[in-house]
Order: C-alpha cells, then sequence, then structure tokens
C-alpha cells in the first residue's frame, strides 16, 4: 500500500487512487505533424523502466486531483516529486 | 491425576485451582487454566500427536511457540478454525481439537502404509508420476490424502471481524526482554508507541526460561515493566496479534486474536509507523540426522518452555543434542525440574568450560553425534558415534533435545526490502545494513545473544527510535541480569545417516528430507528458490521456521558454497496464516460495494419491479410483471405501450456533467468526434467520444446552456470512466485551459416520458413550457416548471419515440413519478424497464455500451462514419482512425439480423461463423430481443464486412444448430426518424 503525496490531501493511502499509467510526452497539440511511426509509438509504447517512473494517479476517493509521482518499480519507494503541474 | 503424570507439583504459569477439560481426537483431557494445548497433552503422557504430510509417520510436539513444525490441529465447534500449531491454542474449558492429516487417529493412521512404500515417494514424485493424462484427474485424490484440515463451515461473517487503522510513532513488534526495553525507552520520550506481541501474556522468550532480572525472577521484572507501559497514555499494548505483513511506507499488518471475546473474533489493524522496531527474536533449528522426527525429538528451547512455564516434564530420560553453548542452559533447567540428563552430545570438539560447568554431574560427549533416532510411535533412544566416525554406542531416552543453533526471525525485516547477511560467528542470517525503510531490529532478532545484551539493546534502539522522531529520549536505567555462556557455535548442517535410504528430516512439515535436496541437485534445480518449488520445503504452515536455513546448509554443502553464496529464499506475507475473515474485515456483502439507488429505487421495489444492477452499481427495474404474467408477456406489454400510448422509464442514473469555463466548447470538440461549434443555446447534439486509439469510450447528447456552458449526458455504466478521462485530459494533458467540470448525476434526477401520446401526459401534468414541435423541436433543452416543479425538459429519444426527459432535483423525483403516474393513466401510460428500453433501442438500431460498442468498434463499424468531423483539425481518436482505415482490411461491421424462423430468438452473443461451419468466428449477435412492432425477431450483430453482405445470409452458430439469418440494415422501425421528431 504506498502512500501518495496528494497537494491538497497530504499523504493519502494507495486505495483512495486509481493507477493511471506512466507519463507519457504531453499529447502533440497537433498530432499531424506526426509520422504515422510516431504516433503509433506515442500510443503505444509508455515508459517502463526498471526504476524511476514517472507516473499520474488520481485522487478518486479523495479531491479528484490527477498526481504526479516519481515511484521506483524496484523498490516502490516514492522519490520527491517535480511540483504538481495544473496551473 | 488432574494435572497429569508429568505435570510437577508447582511452579509454572499455570493456575492449579481451574482445571479445564477438553477433547483431542475425540478422547478427554484434563489440563490447567494457563496451559497450551500441547503442554497440557504432554503433561498427561500423550507423545504422539501428529501425522506427516506425506508418509504419514508418526510425529510428536516439537516446538512450543509459533515455530511448531509437526503438528498441526482443526479445532471444531463455536471457534472452528483450521491448521492451528498445536503450541499455539491455548486450552480453555469444552476445546475440541483434533489432528490433521490422519485418518481416524494418529495411533491408527490408514494411510501410514505411506511409510512401506516411502522410497518410491521422492521429491517431485506426485508430478513425475500423474502427468499422464491428466494431473487434474489425480489432484483431488491426492490433496484428499495429503490435506491439511477442512475450512470451517460455518459462515465467516455477521460482523466477526473488524479492520481497525492506525498511526503511530513507533511500532514494537514483540514483547519480549528487547522489545519491553524498548517500548519502555521509545514511551518514555513521549512518542505514541505501539507494542504488538504474538503471546497470550507478555514475556517473550523469558517466558520459558529460569532467568532471573535484578536478582528475581525474570517474569517480575515483566510484569512492573508491563505496568509501566500500561500507566503511559501513549503506549498501547495487543497481545496474541500477530504482525505478518511489513508493506510500503512503513504500513504493516498485524491480526489481533479474540480482542473483544464473545462479539469479535479477530480484528486486522493496519499500522502506519513513523519507525519500526522489531524485536521479534530468534527461532532454535533442530539437527538433521537418520529418524530425527521420532515422537520425543525435540527443540532444547521447547523442553525448557515446557518444564518452566507450565511444569511440564516433556519427558522422563532427556538426551542433549547440541553443536553450540545455549543447550547447557536448557538441560540444566531440565535437570532442575525432575528430568534425569541421561548424557550431552555436542559436535564440538571440545566444550567450553562455562556450558560444561552448569551440568557438573552429566555425562558430555564432546566431538560426538547422534547418528540415529530409535523408536517407532515413541521415541525410545538414541545412536551416538564420534564425529569423524567410529564405534556406535546406544543411549536409551524418551526425551531427545535438539539445538542446532538459532536463526533471527528476520521475515518482517526482509519484507521492508532491507537486506540480510550470514554471520558466521552465530551461523544465521542476520539483518544487514542499511535498511530500506524506517526499520532497526533489536535484540535477538539483530543475532544478539544473552539477556544482558539484549536488554541493552532494546533500551537502546528504542531510545533511538524516539530521538531520530525528535523526542527528548532519556536513557531508560538497565536492569541487571546474568549472563548465559556464549554461544560458541560450530556449525553442523547434519549427520549422514550411516543406512541408505534413512530419513533425515529438514522440514518437518512437508517431509523433505536430505535425499530429497540432493535429489533437487542432481536434476538441476540448484539454486535455492528452485529447492523450494522442487522440494516443498519451507513452504508449509510454518514457513519453515525451523527447517530452512538446515536446507540452506545442505545445498551449501552439496554445492561446496558459503551459505550466503546460496542465500535464502524471499520472505513473504503472511508471516503466520492470516484466516480470510480477517483479511476481509467488515467489507463482506453490499458494504464492499454499495449500490447506488435513484429517489424512486424503493417505489420500484415496492411495486415487485425485478430489479437489475445497471451499470455502476445502479439498481434500476429490469421490468414490472404483472400477476401471471411472464417475463416475455412483461416486457412486450410495456415495450407495446411506448410504442402505441407513453411509458415513463427512470432515466436518473444517466451520467451527467455541468461543464463551464471560457475553454468549455474547446474541451468538448476535443474529447467529441463531431463538431459542435454551432451549436446553439437550448439545443442539443448526440456525439461519440473516443479513445485515442479511435475506438469508441461513450456516446451521448450534449446541450449547450449558454455562453460557455454545457451539460453533458453520458452513458449510465460509463460515467465515471468519462469522468477520469476528462478529468486527465484537462489536469494532466491541458492543464492551462480554463474549464470547470461538475458531475450532477445525483443533482439532477430524470423521468422519460416516452410514446407518441408523451406531449399529452406532459399537458396533463401541467407546464409553462410551450411543448409545440415549433417551440419546442427535438433535440431541444427547455427550462420551466412541470406539475409544479422546477424542470429541465430535454426532447432526446432512446426508444425511436417522441420523448420528453423531464429532469428536477433529486427531491422532488418522488414526487414527480407520482403526479406523472396519475396523470398518465388515462393515456395508458405504465412504467417500464431496462429489458423493455432495451427491446425499443435494438428495433431502432441504437447503440448500446457493452453490446455494440464493445471496446473493439471504432464508428465507421457502426455506420456512424457521418459523426467523423472532417473540419475540425484534431479530436481525440481521429489520428487513429485515419491510420486505421488507410489499411483497407475488412472489419466487423453493424447489421441487423433476421432469422428464417421469425419466432426464434437466439442467445445474445451467439458466434457468426462462416457457412455456421466450425471455423474461426465472422462476428456475432450483439443483441436479440422479440420486436414488438415486427411482432418477430430481430438481433443486431457485428459481422465481418457486414455492410457488403445486405440481403444474404449470415450463419449463427449454437451448440447444438445452426440458425440461418438474413443480413440487413440495423434499423427495424421507423429509419426515417419522422417519430422522435415528431
Amino acid at each position: 500500500m504506498l502512500l501518495i503525496p496528494c497537494p491538497f490531501c497530504g499523504p493519502r493511502n494507495e486505495s483512495e487512487f486509481l493507477h493511471g499509467g506512466p507519463a507519457k510526452a504531453r499529447r502533440p497539440e497537433d498530432p499531424t505533424a506526426l509520422s504515422d511511426a510516431e504516433w503509433i509509438d506515442h500510443l503505444t509504447v509508455p515508459p517502463n523502466p526498471q526504476g524511476p517512473v514517472r507516473e499520474h494517479w488520481w485522487h478518486s476517493r479523495g479531491c479528484g486531483q490527477w498526481v504526479t509521482i516519481l515511484r521506483d518499480t524496484v523498490t516502490h519507494e516514492i522519490l520527491p516529486e517535480d511540483r504538481h503541474d495544473r496551473g | 491425576m488432574t494435572g497429569g503424570e508429568f505435570r510437577n507439583p508447582t511452579g509454572g504459569r499455570i493456575d492449579r485451582t481451574r482445571p479445564l477439560r477438553f477433547r483431542f481426537n475425540g478422547r478427554p483431557y484434563e489440563g490447567y487454566e494457563g496451559d497450551s494445548l500441547a503442554s497440557a497433552l504432554l503433561a498427561q503422557g500423550v507423545r504422539l500427536t501428529a501425522r506427516s504430510f506425506k508418509y504419514h509417520r508418526p510425529r510428536g510436539i516439537v516446538g512450543a511457540g509459533i515455530e511448531e513444525p509437526a503438528c498441526f490441529v482443526e479445532l471444531t465447534g463455536e471457534a472452528a478454525e483450521g491448521n492451528r500449531p498445536i503450541t499455539t491454542v491455548a486450552l480453555r474449558e469444552g476445546l475440541d481439537a483434533r489432528s490433521v492429516n490422519c485418518w481416524p487417529s494418529p495411533a491408527f493412521d490408514l494411510l501410514s502404509v505411506n511409510q512401506a512404500v516411502a522410497r518410491l515417494l521422492p521429491a517431485g514424485f506426485y508430478y513425475k508420476t500423474f502427468m499422464w493424462p491428466d494431473w487434474h484427474l489425480f489432484e483431488p485424490h491426492i490433496r484428499r490424502a495429503a490435506g491439511l484440515a477442512a475450512a470451517p463451515e460455518r459462515d465467516a461473517g455477521e460482523g466477526r471481524y473488524e479492520t481497525r487503522h492506525w498511526h503511530c510513532d513507533v511500532l514494537v513488534v514483540g514483547a519480549g526482554p528487547a522489545g519491553l526495553m524498548a517500548a519502555l525507552a521509545a514511551g518514555r520520550s513521549g512518542a505514541r508507541v505501539l507494542l504488538a506481541d504474538d503471546g497470550r501474556e507478555p514475556g517473550g522468550s523469558l517466558l520459558g526460561q529460569a532467568a532471573r532480572i535484578d536478582g528475581a525472577p525474570a517474569l517480575d521484572w515483566v510484569e512492573q515493566t508491563v505496568a509501566a507501559l500500561d500507566a503511559l497514555p501513549n503506549v498501547t499494548r495487543l497481545q496474541d496479534a500477530n504482525v505478518w505483513a511489513y508493506r510500503e511506507a512503513n504500513l504493516l499488518l498485524l491480526t489481533e486474536r479474540s480482542p473483544a471475546p464473545g462479539h469479535l473474533e479477530q480484528r486486522t489493524w493496519r499500522v502506519r509507523a513513523a519507525r519500526v522496531l522489531l524485536a521479534t527474536g530468534a527461532i532454535e533449528r533442530p539437527l538433521v540426522f537418520a529418524d530425527n522426527d521420532r515422537p520425543g525429538v525435540m527443540l532444547a528451547s521447547a523442553a525448557r518452555c515446557y518444564v518452566n512455564r507450565y511444569a511440564v516434564r516433556p519427558g522422563r530420560r532427556a538426551l542433549v543434542f547440541t553443536n553450540n553453548s545455549s543447550a547447557y542452559q536448557a538441560a540444566a533447567e531440565l535437570q532442575a525440574a525432575g528430568v534425569e540428563i541421561a548424557a550431552l552430545v555436542d559436535s564440538r570438539p571440545q566444550v567450553p568450560d562455562a556450558a560444561a560447568a552448569l551440568l557438573p554431574d552429566s555425562e558430555i560427549l564432546a566431538g560426538h553425534v547422534v547418528s540415529r533416532a530409535r523408536g517407532g510411535r515413541q521415541l525410545r533412544g538414541a545412536a551416538i558415534r564420534p564425529i569423524s566416525g567410529g564405534a556406535e554406542r546406544r543411549i536409551d531416552c524418551d526425551l531427545l533435545c535438539l539445538s542446532g543453533g538459532w536463526s533471527p526471525s528476520v521475515q518482517l525485516y526482509s519484507q521492508s526490502r532491507s537486506p540480510l547477511r550470514f554471520d558466521t560467528g552465530i551461523a544465521a542470517f542476520v539483518p544487514d545494513e542499511p535498511a530500506r525503510q524506517a526499520v532497526a531490529c533489536a535484540g535477538a532478532a539483530k543475532g544478539r545473544f544473552g539477556l544482558p545484551a539484549i536488554l541493552a539493546d532494546g533500551a537502546e534502539a528504542g531510545r533511538r527510535a524516539a530521538a531520530e522522531l525528535g523526542f527528548a529520549a532519556e536513557a531508560v536505567a538497565l536492569p541487571a541480569a546474568e549472563p548465559e555462556p556464549a554461544l560458541e557455535i560450530a556449525p553442523l548442517w547434519h549427520v549422514e545417516p550411516d543406512r541408505r535410504g534413512a530419513k533425515a528430516f529438514l522440514d518437518l512439515q512437508h517431509d523433505v528430507t536430505l535425499d530429497d535436496v540432493r535429489l533437487a541437485q542432481r536434476e538441476g534445480f540448484g539454486a535455492v528458490e528452485h529447492v523450494k518449488r522442487y522440494t516443498t520445503a519451507g513452504m508449509g504452515i510454518d514457513q519453515g521456521r525451523t527447517g530452512n536455513v538446515n536446507v540452506i546448509g545442505a545445498i551449501a554443502a552439496a554445492q561446496g558454497k558459503a551459505l550466503d553464496e546460496v542465500g535464502t529464499t524471499t520472505f513473504r506475507s503472511p508471516v503466520v496464516p492470516v484466516s480470510f475473515g480477517a483479511l476481509a474485515g467488515a467489507r463482506e456483502g453490499s458494504a464492499i460495494l454499495p449500490y447506488r439507488h435513484t429517489p424512486v429505487t424503493a417505489w420500484n421495489q415496492e411495486r415487485g419491479a425485478v430489479m437489475y444492477e445497471a451499470g455502476a452499481r445502479w439498481r434500476r427495474p429490469g421490468y414490472y410483471p404483472l400477476p401471471g404474467e411472464s417475463f416475455q408477456q412483461s416486457v412486450d406489454r410495456e415495450a407495446g405501450a411506448v410504442r402505441e400510448a407513453v411509458g415513463l422509464y427512470d432515466g436518473s442514473p444517466l451520467g451527467k456533467f455541468e461543464i463551464k469555463g471560457p475553454d468549455a466548447l474547446r474541451l468538448i470538440e476535443l474529447l467529441y468526434s463531431n463538431a459542435f461549434a454551432s451549436l446553439k443555446s437550448g439545443m442539443g447534439r448526440y456525439g461519440l467520444m473516443l479513445s485515442d486509439d479511435g475506438l469508441i469510450l461513450d456516446d451521448g447528447v450534449t446541450f449547450k446552456l449558454g455562453e460557455n456552458r454545457y451539460l453533458m449526458s453520458t452513458s449510465t455504466a460509463h460515467a465515471d470512466e468519462v469522468h477520469r478521462h476528462m478529468e486527465r485530459l484537462l489536469q494532466v494533458e491541458r492543464p492551462d485551459w480554463r474549464v470547470w467540470i461538475t458531475p450532477v448525476t445525483a443533482q439532477w434526477a430524470n423521468a422519460t416520458l416516452c410514446g407518441p401520446r408523451a406531449r399529452e401526459v406532459l399537458v396533463a401534468l401541467g407546464t409553462d413550457i410551450d411543448l409545440s414541435p415549433e417551440a419546442f423541436p427535438f433535440m431541444a433543452l427547455r427550462e420551466g416548471r412541470v406539475a409544479g416543479l422546477p424542470a429541465r425538459v430535454c426532447r432526446v429519444s432512446f426508444t425511436g419515440e417522441l420523448s420528453f426527459e423531464i429532469n428536477v432535483r433529486g427531491r422532488d423525483m418522488a414526487v414527480l413519478w407520482e403526479r406523472i403516474l396519475e396523470a398518465g393513466a388515462p393515456f395508458g401510460l405504465v412504467p417500464v424497464g431496462s429489458e423493455a428500453n432495451h427491446v425499443l433501442r435494438v428495433e431502432k438500431g441504437f447503440l448500446s455500451l457493452g453490446h455494440e460498442v464493445d471496446g473493439t468498434a471504432d464508428p465507421i463499424d457502426l455506420g456512424m462514419a457521418w459523426a467523423l468531423s472532417k473540419k475540425k483539425p484534431d479530436y481525440i481518436g481521429k489520428r487513429a482512425i485515419e491510420i486505421r482505415r488507410a489499411r483497407a482490411a475488412p472489419r466487423r461491421e453493424l447489421v441487423g439480423l433476421l432469422t428464417e424462423d421469425p419466432q426464434r430468438l437466439v442467445t445474445e452473443g451467439a458466434p457468426l461463423t462462416p457457412g455456421g461451419n466450425k471455423a474461426p468466428s465472422e462476428g456475432f449477435v450483439s443483441a436479440s430481443v422479440w420486436s414488438v412492432v415486427k411482432q418477430r425477431s430481430v438481433a443486431l450483430g457485428l459481422l465481418m464486412d457486414g455492410r457488403a453482405r445486405i440481403g444474404e445470409t449470415a450463419h449463427i452458430r449454437l451448440k447444438h444448430e445452426v440458425v440461418p439469418a438474413e443480413i440487413t440494415r440495423p434499423c427495424f422501425h421507423d429509419p426515417e426518424g419522422i417519430l422522435l421528431r415528431s
């Protein structure tokens, strides 16, 4: 059970969150600018490192915030993260 | 004699004034309050208490606590429970226990015939032998023969379990000498301390020893320390509480037995601790030699515990076999309790003087080993020889105490992902640095031995944990204790059996022998994890507490390696068996995932509606049967009423979101595949929402309420998913957009009037909204009052008939519902359920999530290419559809299906195959209903290249027949949509 830092609610149990997968590059403003191969890569090749990965979690049973954390896939440790993205 | 023939008249932590009657394998016995089931049986001279797992060899009690590897019992009656180590069962009046693994009793066990064929049952025997034709044919019989206890028959629920969440500064695991000192040091600093101990009373190893602290019995010190702890308001203390898992971020799970007898059987605590101190002690290891499993062979520490804690002599004449000095103290205490010490057999060439001095009158055989235990159902003696070989000598005894060294209980430390190392000084795996979480070990769990060292280590660990958290921890005065002789262990991993085929057991519970480990080595299963899986060593209920290190020793010896090169297997949770009830807690039945109710759920249930679970746990009526009506008659009546008169449907669960902000339209344009820019206020538009891979995620109508203000409706089942999708898009991908999404599903209840007379009912209800088709056209939304209630009314249709969705505040819904039924009666209005709704939408060929929208369909597959905007530069799914459509491979497309026999209804989901042959499917029937307008069966399906095949015949392949069906357009009623616009 991870303890996920939520910017509004503080550290909360993983069971309050839904996993949103590893963070990909931001969705391109103009997908037509990408080649087919690049677009298919964008859709189907998520980051899957052995080690720290940035990933999204939705605080669905809490405040509704989408949270981005840096989690080590080997140790399950949540590493100090860059600030949350919402402006 | 009540207490038993082997009970001493004084001493022990038993209450001789409170005799307890109990039954074991059907026979009546008596013991005392304070006894464990094991001690009570030993006191009565019961030695044969179990049969082994595989060979059904006779077994007796080996341990005194959680480490017991040989003897498991099933408790029956009120507190039925399976597979409890006999040593952990507290005796109580009326206890009824039965040995597992034997039938009818351990003394007369029918499967003991396995012993005769033991040579034919090596490791992996079952997997090798019962391969053909199919392991599953044999498995049930083998499981029954090998099986453990049966699951209790009674219902596990009824609130007998609960879960408690807990936060503390310091969690101390274990209330032995180290744990008590640690808790006291941390507790006095003011830190919030939780002290959890698996024993029935605190004291840990001190309960089983005749140790002294501050010149008095050690248990006096335990009593004083516990009183001091209980006086601290910041310390919480649990007994009979097993900590069984160490999870991420210092979350530990523990289960407390009988926290409130009569009310609550078990309580699981989920503890987040800032610091964890593991004072879990150490477990003694047995020694490995031929027939080392005979009843009467026992751990030296266990025998010591029986005489001290229970005043029970586990035998009359004991032989002690050891490779270290700790057994000398045990032997001295046995002797003091009246057990004759036949001799001490010590594998070390020289016995340290400090150890030998404890037993001045006993024969000590240094440099000797026990090569074989003698006896069958009861130990009769042992064969002794010099370690280097030589003449054998026999010594008679009825108790053989073993000490092969001590293994610190590092399970939880290892589960915290912290490393272990092999300490050659004590021949054991011990905690290593650095710890991966905020955890430390103290006392024997850390590999410290000798009471003075353990007390000091506990105090220091407690002080440090509190200090690290910023509490002003003062040093706690250390009590004075007598040191025991140093361990001075010389590892002896096994004594080679003299006779081929003799069994020297490493893992008593799973009957794994030295030969099995060697067989695994020969057959290529060399690594420790492979040996475990091949032989099942350490996979029993006891988790190999006593046997695992000896297995590693055997592997190391076979491979000529050091033990730390071999390493340990992974320590997994649960550390001790946990019942399913304790895991679930109060989360049973609907408490785990409650239903959602609309304001008229109760009304529906009172009217005898058959309730379905619609998506997302909504309760919704399936149909409203009248007395004597069949399912089909009810559905036909309801669907017919909508086509000919008017029906009333509870549309409340429909997902609803208000979307506001300067970028609201921008968001909607990105979410939906079709264009919304031209939408005018007060009007709505149907949209298809796609995922980025171009497949349909959801559909629904979005209304423009005003400038930068929209009301989006989604399917019932996908409302939560759509919410997640939208919030993610906004928060993660487009955080700079100014849009706010408010879910209003529960705020707006929805009663839907549908049918040609819907307008008349609405007029009869009374409304200030102009209902003429010109003023209130199809796809419009109007606000006003209906039946005196503030309402938003939308003209959308899921049935193909004239429809008005009347949205009111949730609290007004029940009133509105009653008024509609009243006002609608003269027009033939009936309430309709989701079954009739399904018929009506299939007749129209409208999509339904989970039917046609199955997660693989895109809009073109479903004939909705019109919904794909060509003007918009981007929407979610656009690029993926373009790439997919650039490759002209045939796809499954939505079609109608009319069975040749119009009466024939086929099962939804039935496959379509080419010619009805046994061939890969080319599609499936997505929906199949009895049409009230066509008076025949109609179906929808997804069929490969279906639109090009309209007019041809498809074949529905059922289990016993093939049903031919004409392929048609996917609409059977009013294809021009005149009625819904009327």
